[in-house]
């Protein structure tokens, strides 16, 4: 890698840092509960919300920082935020 | 080369300091021009407002802010895009720029800005000193100081050329004493048209903002990389050393004017007293020193016209023979009893073979006048150290004890 100076590199590098390690809490979603509603996918930050085939969605775990915002805003509460342990 | 003014009477009109800016902004055809008023910066913008509305600067947005922190945020993106950027501000407002101007310099975006020099709050104060400028010197942007309007009107169309050549690519401000330079009716020259376009090529950047190609500008640097950033701010500004000159060798060729590059000499040749000074404070040390001269005195006088790149090499080979080199400051670093230039003028000669005394004058501060006494005193009291040494090393210069 060669710096360019005034930090000009082409787009998408956010891709390669992986940010998942920042997490605390992960959150895991209960599909019995979920009702499809795409809330947590519109009000993930990240976005670490991807839809899934079956219209359920999945975290993306190398970029959810465990905010906790898609916990907190589900009217199901379908997501619980389970603590990161070794 | 000696100073070579070389005005075309039929030429020379007389206008404001301000508008001889806004002439030459308009002249060096900007594309953004981001305005908020302060005084005593106010004339200029509004000179800018003025041709913009009579259509007279071609391809070009003036976007009015809602503060001074925007009006330098605006050109970051206007830079991007590859618009030859411009703003102008002084004081209160160069402060609030204060986290701006290092993303700008960081971002290596050669905006040009002038700054007419004022004293900042508190007190609250709108005349004139060096410290708002002074206070900014470490943000990664070219600093240069004009001491008359003719030459801030040629320094702006050089700032340019200078900031955006592609082994500088920094920003610049070019300085002007506030009031004394940017409200005074002079004859001057208008920079030509003509001739601008001639001395000044276009901003084409290497990498510009486009949807069509995008790319992150100013992107996150890690401990991994950061060092290298400032490592190459820091060659760019030492390539600077050499641009300035070339600058003002070529503005010479074209338009007959020459006032130095980094710095300008007036009769140091066999000077046993060196003056240093900035701004428009030089004019009138350069009558004390032909009454000096005329009586047989050894005087001379050292202009800075950039301050940064600092002229290390430039200042050690004009004192290098002096008895005495006296520093003129219109700041002061609270705490170390001390301005910038003497500061950095003692600094630069450390670790050299070059023994001379250097004191030092806070000079100025709040607009404060400073008559042709002040500087005989300074002189004479020079003439002391030259006989028996430095007294009192750096110190405030015309206090009003009867006041404190």
């Amino acid at each position: 890698m060669k710096i360019i100076p005034g930090g000009v590199c082409e787009p998408g590098t956010t891709r390669v840092n992986k940010t998942g390690g920042w997490r605390t809490f992960r959150p895991i979603y209960d599909y019995d509960k979920c009702i499809k509603c795409k809330l947590c996918e519109l009000l993930c930050p990240e976005p670490a919300i991807l839809p899934k085939d079956d219209g359920f969605f999945e975290f993306d775990y190398d970029f959810c920082k465990g905010c906790g915002i898609c916990a907190n805003e589900c009217p199901k509460q379908a997501i619980e935020m389970v603590l990161e342990e070794k | 080369m000696a100073v070579t003014r070389n005005l075309d009477k039929d030429k020379m009109v007389v206008v404001e300091g301000s508008y001889s800016v806004a002439h030459s902004v308009k002249v060096c055809k900007p594309n953004v021009i981001s305005a908020y008023p302060i005084t005593p910066q106010t004339h200029i913008v509004e000179d800018l407002s003025q041709f913009m509305a009579d259509g007279e600067i071609p391809n070009c947005e003036y976007i009015n802010v809602e503060s001074e922190f925007s009006a330098l945020s605006a050109l970051v993106g206007a830079s991007a895009v590859g618009a030859r950027s411009y703003s102008a501000t002084t004081s209160q407002g160069l402060e609030l720029m204060h986290e701006v101007l290092f993303n700008v310099s960081g971002m290596r975006f050669p905006v040009v800005m002038t700054v007419v020099n004022r004293a900042v709050s508190a007190p609250i104060n709108i005349w004139n000193d060096h410290q708002d400028s002074i206070s900014q010197r470490d943000t990664g942007w070219i600093q240069l100081y004009a001491e008359d309007t003719q030459e801030i009107a040629d320094m702006t169309a050089q700032a340019f050329k200078i900031a955006e050549d592609k082994d500088v690519l920094l920003p610049a401000m070019v300085c002007m004493d506030g009031f004394i330079l940017s409200h005074v009716y002079e004859p001057v020259v208008l920079l030509e048209q003509d001739l601008v376009d001639k001395y000044l090529p276009a901003y084409n950047p290497e990498f510009v903002l486009d949807s069509k190609d995008p790319k992150s500008f100013g992107a996150f640097a890690d401990p991994s990389t950061y060092t290298e950033f400032r490592f190459l701010q820091e060659k760019a500004m030492e390539a600077a050393l050499q641009k300035i000159e070339d600058a003002a060798n070529d503005f010479h060729e074209l338009f007959g004017r020459y006032y130095g590059g980094l710095i300008d000499e007036y009769e140091t040749e066999d000077a046993e007293i060196i003056i240093m000074a900035m701004g428009s404070i030089i004019g009138t040390i350069k009558d004390v020193i032909d009454a000096r001269r005329s009586k047989g005195e050894k005087v001379g006088l050292l202009k800075v016209r950039s301050f940064r790149p600092f002229p290390k090499e430039a200042i050690k080979k004009v004192v290098k023979n002096a008895k005495v080199v006296v520093v003129l400051d219109k700041n002061i670093s609270i705490g170390l009893n001390e301005g910038a230039l003497f500061t950095e003028t003692k600094s630069c000669l450390y670790n050299t073979k070059i023994d001379v005394p250097v004191v030092g004058y806070m000079i100025g501060h709040g607009g404060r006048d400073i008559p042709v006494g002040t500087i005989e005193n300074i002189i004479d009291e020079a003439k002391g150290v030259i006989s028996s040494g430095i007294k009192v090393e750096s110190q405030f210069t015309d206090v009003r004890e009867e006041l404190i």
